[in-house]
């Protein structure tokens, strides 16, 4: 086992020096790629990395609170190693003080592009503005900042209201248009929370038949997840649910067990969705028990890396760069699975 | 009249309410070979903070508090799955899959935090809410560490029974909350340990003129807690099949906090009610299960806890209970 990984780096080591070797868009799939590598999400410029050497990137990261948050460093920290990025990473541990530092100092340090994931969406003008002074370009990656639109270059992450619409109507396919849809809401006034729920509602609003009978927060947790769904099962609109929509896949979990605790069976007598697309999440569809997943994607490097090239090479990019997520349901689960890195 | 009355009342109150109201809370199928139905939810899921509230009652009756048994369920947690799971790129990677060790080794882990704070609090002299708050902090974080930030996620049946299976038609870990009850209950009330805590919460240094070694007191209690907060750890982690370093546990040392104060006990120390304790998690857990079945939305939710918290304490305030009679008529008097 050990010895087999070791070829497998050694061999993706002679690719990568492969490919920096030649220097060219062709190199863009070295031959020592793994084949189970996630492709990359791909947006409109993705071969143009040849700047990427030695470039000096700053990342001041949240923290390190979820599976999906360690997914997403592990993308920019790798991907930063595969392309010969000089990275300067920061973990904030979830305070914005520490955020405001580190950009700070990436800024005394003379970075090319400075990049970061805001803990929360308000404050960041006046840091912005000495990183503009300064002339260095600014990416927002994976959650909002609520500054003017001259401070940042461009916003990289998911839509999350998309993602509760692709939701949405793969659930008014799915049932043909008629369900009681039982709820499992994240932290009441996170911006995934409202933005999924918003987007959800957007998309069923089509199918009169579509009802949301019920609503309440599992607070992103299996263990809410769960605790909610066994009081709903007993409440009085229990028996007429036969849809469950949870805001992540942690809950979804939950609630399936709890669903599987009355007898019933999940996936099948009760349609269950979420979003996030974890590891977990697909072993559940592949054992039939979770219907679909919408991708949340984290694995957010390869676009960074890509923006941070082209904003060193003086382009101007769009404000917002959409990461493209992905639907997936059972019937795709099984050959989907080994490819999950989180 | 004992001091958790006015818990035991509202609890009987938030029941009735459901019977009125929602009449299929009070119907209970066997389903499985168990009994199945929100009463029986209620039980099972006021356990975890069941199980710290014990704890968290011994160590308030000694004048201090615990802050760090909510992270303590997340170490206990993380180590235990981490034992059945043998997860890549933590700690546990590598050796094979012992669930035999999971417990003893979760609770040790347990304890060790226990021990840690009775020292810092008994030998080191430091605040209680200080000590313990230096472990809620930084034990939520060794638990991270622990489970290299990922949920830890393991099929292990015999440790899942725990949670998950049924004993004599009711849920295991209304059995673990019993027998620990009771035998809390007994080495408080049957012997001299009980005196001992509360000589010691009342005041230390009295105590220690009797006799009374109040430090080894002090450490014991604070080793006890951490072990309820290791036991519902496992409760926890089983019952998901999973363990949430970031959110097991999170903010449950309240929770317990709130129901050791519902019940009646003093929380300036020296003198404490192991049966208050119970109905205090009951009532609360009452309370969140009647407000999911109702589909209470969540923002109301917390105002509606807070305001029978409220009206509880009113209750037990022998100040309030006396103004409230003065505008009451009057008994014949004597």
């Amino acid at each position: 086992m050990k010895i087999d990984r070791f070829a497998v780096s050694l061999f993706a080591t002679c690719g990568i020096l492969l490919s920096s070797g030649c220097g060219g868009p062709a190199a863009d799939k070295p031959a020592g790629d793994k084949p189970t590598d996630t492709p990359a999400p791909t947006t409109a410029g993705t071969t143009a990395n040849a700047g990427a050497k030695g470039l000096k990137l700053g990342f001041a990261q949240v923290g390190a609170e979820s599976g999906w948050r360690t997914a997403n460093t592990e993308s920019i920290k790798s991907e930063c190693e595969k392309q010969g990025v000089d990275l300067k990473f920061s973990d904030a541990q979830q305070k914005q003080e520490n955020q405001i530092k580190a950009i700070r100092s990436f800024i005394a340090q003379g970075v090319d592009v400075i990049a970061f994931s805001p803990v929360v969406e308000t404050g960041w003008a006046p840091v912005l503005q000495e990183a503009k002074r300064a002339h260095i370009p600014v990416i927002v990656s994976d959650r909002r900042a609520d500054v003017p639109d001259d401070l940042y270059a461009t916003f990289i992450g998911s839509d999350f209201i998309k993602e509760g619409e692709m939701a949405g109507e793969w659930l008014v396919k799915k049932t043909g248009g008629t369900a009681n849809i039982a709820e499992l809401t994240g932290t009441p006034g996170s911006a995934p929370a409202n933005d999924r729920a918003k987007g959800f509602r957007t998309a069923i609003g089509k199918a009169a038949g579509l009802k949301i009978v019920f609503s309440q927060t599992g607070e992103f947790t299996r263990t809410k997840g769960k605790e909610v769904m066994e009081a709903l099962l007993k409440s009085p609109v229990g028996n007429t649910v036969n849809v469950v929509f949870a805001h992540n896949d942690d809950m979804a979990l939950g609630a399936i067990q709890a669903i599987e605790a009355t007898g019933k069976k999940p996936g099948k007598d009760i349609v269950v969705l979420s979003i996030d697309g974890i590891k977990d999440g697909f072993k559940a569809m592949v054992d039939g028990k979770l219907n679909c997943s919408v991708e949340c994607n984290p694995l957010l490097g390869p676009n960074i890396i890509d923006a941070a090239v082209q904003l060193k090479a003086g382009k101007t990019l769009p404000k917002r760069t959409v990461v493209q997520d992905g639907i997936f349901d059972q019937s795709v689960a099984a050959k989907e699975l080994p490819n999950r890195k989180y | 009249m004992p001091n958790w009355t006015a818990a035991a009342a509202m609890l009987v109150a938030v029941l009735f309410f459901n019977l009125l109201f929602t009449p299929s809370f009070f119907h209970v199928a066997i389903r499985d070979g168990r009994l199945f139905g929100s009463l029986i939810d209620i039980l099972n899921r006021a356990v975890p903070v069941g199980l710290l509230s014990l704890g968290m009652t011994l160590v308030i009756a000694t004048g201090g508090v615990d802050l760090s048994v909510g992270a303590v369920m997340a170490i206990s947690g993380t180590v235990a799955a981490g034992l059945i799971a043998r997860p890549p790129e933590t700690p546990f990677a590598g050796g094979k899959s012992v669930p035999a060790l999971a417990i003893p080794a979760a609770l040790l882990a347990a304890m060790g935090c226990g021990l840690f704070n009775g020292i810092l609090v008994a030998i080191l002299d430091f605040q209680p809410i200080i000590a313990t708050l230096l472990l809620m902090v930084a034990g939520r974080g060794v638990a991270q560490l622990l489970a290299n930030g990922q949920i830890v996620t393991f099929s292990e049946p015999s440790f899942a029974a725990i949670a998950r299976g049924a004993t004599a038609m009711l849920p295991n870990p209304v059995w673990l909350l019993a027998i620990t009850f009771v035998l809390f209950s007994l080495a408080t009330r049957a012997t001299a340990l009980g005196l001992f805590v509360e000589a010691t919460g009342s005041n230390p240094s009295a105590a220690n003129l009797v006799g009374i070694n109040a430090r080894a007191v002090k450490i014991a209690v604070y080793t006890l807690c951490a072990l309820c907060g290791g036991l519902a750890g496992i409760v926890i982690t089983g019952d998901i099949q999973a363990a949430d370093a970031n959110n097991s546990g999170l903010y449950m040392e309240l929770d317990a906090i709130l129901a050791v104060s519902v019940g009646g006990t003093a929380l300036a120390g020296g003198r404490f009610s192991l049966v208050g304790s119970i109905v205090g998690a009951l009532l609360m857990q009452a309370l969140t299960t009647t407000i999911l079945t109702r589909g209470v939305s969540p923002e109301i939710t917390l105002v509606l806890k807070a305001a029978v918290v409220v009206t509880v304490c009113l209750l037990q305030a022998p100040a309030f209970r006396d103004s409230i009679s003065r505008y009451l008529p009057k008994k014949v008097p004597a």
